[in-house]
């Protein structure tokens, strides 16, 4: 497990002097170019919060109420024989439609049962192994006007579908 | 039509937690979490404005560089095998591994345009243009399986939140990442001869 973990803190110091080398390397204004690309960051981040905050009201309010537990209440008899945590439902289900939305909710679990526990690792995972799914499939068909998907709605459905399983076994055994 | 759905899904949420409250006289905690969440809202934007910012700065100098060019080359034996027509079509090729570089990069801002552009010099090929052609397909799908060698904002949100271990997670995330993206390529493989 240490090895793990020296990988895991290592990938990413390395990762930042790996590209401002080459960036020395082929004589690029490194600082400039961080500054504009830190001052795209910005509107990321403010794109963002709007969504943020319709999400967090939603299930603030969501749980507030008891509705949550109401819900996984009924659910969890069958998210247990598949030993999935049932606190993580309501983000397999939105992830595939919306990114910030589901981002908000991962936050929320995040927030809500701890960032380190084994229920903030698997929405960790979630999202960082899968994607807006239907979100990428409208614009990569709406700018060439395609119609016909065939099956590529299905085929990358069952492919999160995958990795949102892979993603809760891997973080029960890795924890 | 992503839009359209939150549009729905939102309200609902939103009026049914409302209403449940009322009949289960628990109203007053409810208005409680209304200005909590807003609040929440505001604290955790600003807490990942810095790392959120400082990735973008990062990696925009990787853009800048010939890292993407050197890195799309090690590419080469993958996209052939997922996209055995693009072989003569340079400028398609070209297109379609900076996308995958990209996305491996976690350059999502940079990716969508690259991918774009790809399909639509795969079309001009499609022999049917109102239908997706193979490789459009399997691009797609790829697009979706979000092939990413470090996930930067999962990150960033996880060392905002005090993670003990912010970037602890990026192992289970390849094997994760791994196993969708075979799964997916699979799938098409198998479906582009049947349907």
């Amino acid at each position: 497990m240490s090895i793990v973990n020296f990988l895991s803190s290592s990938a990413i110091p390395l990762i930042i002097i790996t590209i401002i080398v080459y960036g020395l390397k082929e004589k690029k204004k490194v600082f400039d170019i961080f500054l504009d690309g830190a001052k795209e960051g910005i509107e990321i981040v403010i794109g963002l919060f709007p969504t943020l905050l319709g999400i967090f009201l939603a299930i603030g309010l969501l749980r507030n109420s008891g509705v949550l537990d109401f819900v996984i209440g009924i659910i969890s008899p069958i998210t247990n024989i598949l030993k999935i945590p049932s606190q993580i439902l309501p983000l397999a289900m939105l992830r595939p439609i919306s990114g910030s939305g589901s981002m908000g909710v991962a936050i929320d679990i995040m927030k809500q049962y701890g960032v380190d526990t084994l229920i903030g690792k698997i929405a960790s995972t979630i999202m960082g192994s899968t994607e807006t799914t239907f979100y990428t499939i409208a614009i990569y068909t709406a700018c060439v006007k395609v119609k016909k998907i065939r099956f590529v709605l299905a085929a990358a459905l069952l492919a999160d579908l995958a990795g949102m399983i892979t993603s809760v076994i891997i973080c029960q055994i890795m924890s | 039509m992503v839009k359209n759905l939150l549009n729905i899904i939102w309200p609902i949420f939103i009026i049914t937690s409302v209403v449940y409250a009322f009949l289960n006289g628990n109203i007053e905690n409810v208005s409680n979490g209304i200005f909590e969440s807003a609040e929440e809202a505001v604290k955790l934007t600003l807490t990942f404005f810095g790392t959120l910012c400082l990735w973008n700065g990062i990696i925009e100098i990787a853009k800048q560089t010939t890292l993407m060019q050197k890195l799309a080359k090690f590419l080469r034996p993958f996209i052939n095998f997922l996209f055995p027509e693009m072989k003569k079509n340079e400028e398609a090729y070209e297109e379609i591994s900076m996308n995958m570089v990209a996305n491996l990069l976690g350059l999502g801002n940079a990716a969508t345009p690259l991918g774009l552009k790809a399909m639509k010099t795969m079309e001009k090929e499609n022999t049917k243009k109102d239908t997706l052609s193979n490789s459009m397909a399997m691009f797609i799908v790829i697009n979706t399986a979000s092939l990413q060698v470090i996930p930067t904002n999962i990150i960033a949100i996880r060392s905002s939140l005090n993670s003990t271990s912010p970037s602890g997670i990026i192992l289970q995330v390849w094997i994760a990442t791994i196993v969708a993206a075979t799964v997916g390529i699979t799938a098409t493989k198998l479906m582009m001869k049947k349907f």
